[in-house]
């Protein structure tokens, strides 16, 4: 750690312990990668400082990776283009499905194109607050400066950016940003994105640099003497148990929102590589940090399998209201007169109005539903909905106009429910989105098991406790082609490590425990299917690991997983083979790590006794109930290490001291 | 709403497939056609049998995983992908026949789920720009017009489901391609390698086993995203023109 640089905050000092049981205190974590010095030339010093491969000897190198979105994709792309000899993973029929695809919004970059004001240093200081300095500022500084080079990049690939009349690029301004430094691609900027790397991926494939290993699902990291050398892998249309050894493993395998079973990620989106590699000693940080999305369709009945977002711009001209009294709540709303109906955002937060970000947007939605004042279908007990209502800004603006802005969203939500916004009030509720939380990385993005890099979503990730609107692909592609291809060689220059074959000890006792862990799951035959406890851990994490938590429930929760952990184990039923192509059996192994994590969460929830960025804990509110947090006490990064299948997680801390931003608190009164 | 499915299982790649007639009761209109096979699944799944395999991801008509053909629609009765597509398309006591992508080139591996990785190996055959991470000008040094621009937007737009080859009764992956082709020959950085590029993914394409081109039309017709015909008379030009030039 740094000792010439000077801090503007202290290390804080945890006082509350609403964890205690749950948890082993262990040691303070230090990133030994930080970098020092002035914050401008951290990242220049690196690249510097890193070893170089001679390019002779990159052929000789295999680099595993798992997850071709956009940081896994661009990753494979990069280093197949270097000349290192990749093998590229992904669960899907092809990498150009990985779920990044379905980003809509845009990709920041500090491009100040507009000349209104941006710079490096004001997107770094943008991400740090926006994340409610949760975040290490040498990370995002990096992330910040590097975010012009992917443009460039893209723009270089072919990507179909949005442009101005005279041909250059367009911007917008995103998120409640007052620079406009969003690059887009209508509402499909994601796609765009990942064809792009996806292409590069695909050219390395044809220069014999990279090899695609689709419908191929990670089961297991091969550890060898401490150093991570491989993974176990199942083909899914064959059922096959494979191993791949190599001299790093990146893991690009994204978030885990599914955790919480409805959410808006892809139905095969899972924990299962950065969970297998949790197993095997990699930490865990902040996996509470959870993004929730205010302005997604909301559920329609209980078979209901994902749930679909729209893009917030529709809060720039939607009014968000529901009936004053719960009578009111299945009445056609039009029929509702306007004394009626409570603008509650309008109403609590008078100058910010329907425009609050997303957290108090979503847990204001949550607490007017929990009231009884939901509007739409009933789903279990309650009325899960809020009206969005277009009708001022019709009037305002014509037809025409809200066409012209929204016409594809529109159509999408008349698609899925069946009703005509430009008549009826829109209906929405928040959805889980984006998990700021992942594994553990240093500033090269290894993780603290050796050679074990992580990328990406699936890396606990510069958003702190908050992630700002278009900055996930910016993460992921700052990720995957500029920084972890700058970092990794610095491992690789150690090569030639201790050959290694399938028949090490090591290498066959993760292959044979993938396949009892299979055999076991298979065996069970009880009578319940995967999907059903899926669905049951995704209701316990959404009502006590949610929007709002509290001690109170998060016990409660963890008690109820524990339980499910157990019922799991000993009830579950998977039909067919290990042999073959087995949807349900897929299903059930991803199901069990995401009931383990659904625990840790929890823990981890209770442990942060605070609230901040996305997450709000009733243990500490203002006198307004609004979020509070406390620098004092969790100005940290928790970083947990598992501690056995009956043994209880260690809890590393990190302290997040920053040189160049001094924390505030938030504040949308 | 009640519904009787016919579905094709086949257990694997080498295997004799068959139609099976299945029954589901109470399906709501809200639902997706794939959360009413969810249903079916759990269904089967209680009864002791095997579960009906299809691919699906994202369920938001992006990824382009999803690809059943029902009723002899590829993607079914609305102009969008399969996930899309909701039960208030269908009447209750409906029979619903659901099929794979039919197509030389994508064998079926179980039931519903087709290999489909001959779309990647046409695009490996030359659908990229060659240039490598780090190597790229300022994103504003060439200007591309917005018409250009938009174009190419439009046709990058593909999802590569493939509803275009099983909708076509040559099984032709034109559609595709012509979208990859004039995609990036629309735009300055595509320039370099044209000529190059549609040589080299036709001849994968036809040794992939798709068909030729007779300008029948239901690719178009089937396409989830509406990629527009003239993308395989750009095709055609664009392989006219490589050839002319020698390649």
């Amino acid at each position: 750690m740094a000792t010439t640089d000077t801090y503007l905050n202290q290390p804080s000092q945890q006082q509350s312990d609403d964890a205690h049981g749950y948890y082993t205190p262990g040691a303070p974590l230090v990133d030994e990668k930080a970098p020092t010095g002035p914050i401008a030339m951290r990242w220049t010093n690196r690249k510097f400082s890193n070893a170089l491969v001679n390019p002779a000897n990159r052929r000789k190198l295999n680099v595993i990776i798992v997850g071709t979105g956009l940081a896994g994709g661009a990753a494979a792309a990069t280093l197949g283009e270097a000349g290192y000899n990749v093998k590229s993973f992904c669960y899907q029929d092809s990498p150009r499905r990985a779920h990044s695809i379905a980003a809509q919004g845009g990709i920041n970059a500090a491009k100040n194109y507009k000349e209104d004001g941006d710079s490096v240093h004001r997107l770094f200081y943008d991400t740090v607050k926006g994340g409610d300095y949760r975040s290490r500022e040498s990370n995002v500084y990096r992330l910040a400066e590097v975010s012009t080079n992917i443009i460039d990049q893209c723009v270089a690939q072919g990507v179909p950016f949005a442009r101005e009349y005279g041909g250059l690029l367009d911007n917008r301004s995103f998120g409640g940003v007052q620079v406009s430094r969003t690059f887009y691609a209508r509402g499909q900027t994601g796609q765009q994105l990942l064809i792009g790397a996806y292409q590069a991926l695909e050219r390395q494939v044809a220069a014999g640099t990279v090899t695609t290993f689709t419908r191929h699902e990670m089961l297991e990291l091969v550890m060898v003497d401490g150093k991570a050398r491989g993974i176990i892998a199942r083909d899914m249309a064959t059922g096959e148990i494979e191993t791949h050894l190599a001299d790093a493993v990146v893991l690009a395998s994204g978030g885990y929102g599914n955790v919480f079973f409805l959410s808006t990620n892809a139905m095969g989106c899972n924990v299962t590589a950065t969970w297998r590699a949790h197993r095997k000693g990699a930490y865990m940080a902040n996996p509470c940090y959870t993004q929730i999305h205010p302005t997604c369709i909301p559920v329609s009945g209980e078979h209901q399998s994902k749930l679909t977002l729209m893009s917030e711009s529709l809060r720039n001209d939607g009014r968000i209201w529901v009936p004053k009294k719960a009578e009111d709540c299945d009445k056609d709303p039009r029929d509702i007169p306007e004394e009626d109906r409570d603008y509650y955002l309008e109403r609590i937060y008078p100058s910010f109005g329907n425009l609050v970000p997303r957290d108090i947007a979503s847990r204001q939605a949550k607490n007017v539903c929990d009231e009884g004042r939901g509007v739409g279908p009933m789903v279990g007990d309650f009325r899960r909905g809020v009206y969005l209502d277009f009708s001022d800004a019709i009037a305002r603006l014509g037809k025409d106009g809200i066409e012209a802005k929204y016409d594809n969203l529109f159509d999408m939500y008349e698609r899925i429910t069946g009703e005509n916004p430009y008549e009826v009030p829109m209906r929405i509720y928040p959805a889980v989105h984006y998990v700021m939380g992942g594994l553990w990385v240093d500033y090269d993005l290894q993780s603290n098991l050796e050679g074990l890099f992580v990328a990406g979503e699936a890396n606990f990730s510069d958003h702190g406790a908050n992630r700002l609107g278009a900055s996930a692909l910016m993460q992921g592609l700052a990720d995957g082609y500029f920084v972890l291809p700058n970092t990794i060689r610095d491992y690789l220059a150690h090569a030639p490590f201790a050959p290694i074959d399938e028949s090490h000890p090591a290498v066959a006792e993760a292959k044979k425990s993938v396949e009892d862990r299979i055999a076991k799951l298979l065996s069970i035959q009880g009578t319940r299917s995967a999907d059903s406890y899926h669905k049951e851990l995704g209701h316990i994490m959404w009502e006590y690991c949610g929007m709002e938590r509290s001690e109170p429930g998060l016990r409660k929760a963890i008690d109820m997983i524990r339980e499910l952990k157990a019922d799991f184990w000993s009830n579950l039923k998977v039909l067919g083979t290990a042999d073959s192509l087995n949807q349900s059996l897929e299903k059930a192994g991803r199901v069990a790590d995401f009931i383990e994590l659904g625990e840790l969460m929890c823990i981890d929830a209770l442990n942060r006794r605070e609230s901040c960025g996305g997450h709000f804990r009733a243990e500490s509110q203002t006198d307004e109930g609004e979020a509070l947090r406390h620098d004092d006490e969790f100005a940290y990064v928790a970083a947990w290490e598992f501690g056995g299948d009956a043994g209880q997680p260690v809890l590393h801390k990190e302290d997040l001291l920053y040189t160049a931003i001094e924390m505030k608190q938030r504040s949308y009164k | 709403m009640n519904l009787t499915l016919n579905i094709w299982r086949q257990a694997n790649p080498t295997a004799a497939g068959a139609m099976h007639q299945y029954h589901v009761q109470d399906i709501s209109e809200d639902m997706s056609f794939l959360e009413m096979l969810d249903v079916l699944n759990e269904q089967l799944n209680e009864q002791g049998e095997d579960p009906v395999a299809f691919d699906h991801d994202c369920r938001e008509g992006i990824c382009g995983s999803c690809d059943l053909m029902i009723d002899g629609q590829a993607h079914g009765p609305e102009v969008t992908t399969t996930c899309q597509l909701h039960m208030r398309s269908f009447k209750d006591g409906q029979e619903i026949t659901i099929e794979p992508w039919r197509a030389s080139a994508f064998p079926v591996i179980k039931d519903l789920i087709v290999d489909r990785s001959a779309f990647d190996r046409i695009i490996q055959a030359g659908g990229y720009v060659s240039v490598n991470t780090g190597a790229a000008p300022d994103a504003h040094a060439t200007p591309v017009p917005q018409a250009d621009a938009l174009k190419a937007f439009n046709v990058a737009t593909c999802i590569g489901c493939g509803a275009c080859v099983a909708a076509c009764p040559n099984g032709s992956a034109s559609l595709f391609m012509g979208a990859k082709i004039t995609h990036l020959g629309r735009l300055p950085q595509g320039q370099p390698e044209r000529d190059e590029r549609v040589v080299n993914m036709v001849a994968q394409h036809d040794h992939e086993g798709f068909g030729g081109c007779t300008n029948i039309g239901e690719c178009t017709a089937a396409c989830p995203k509406e990629i527009p015909l003239d993308v395989i008379s750009q095709l055609n030009r664009d392989l006219r023109t490589a050839i002319r030039n020698g390649h």
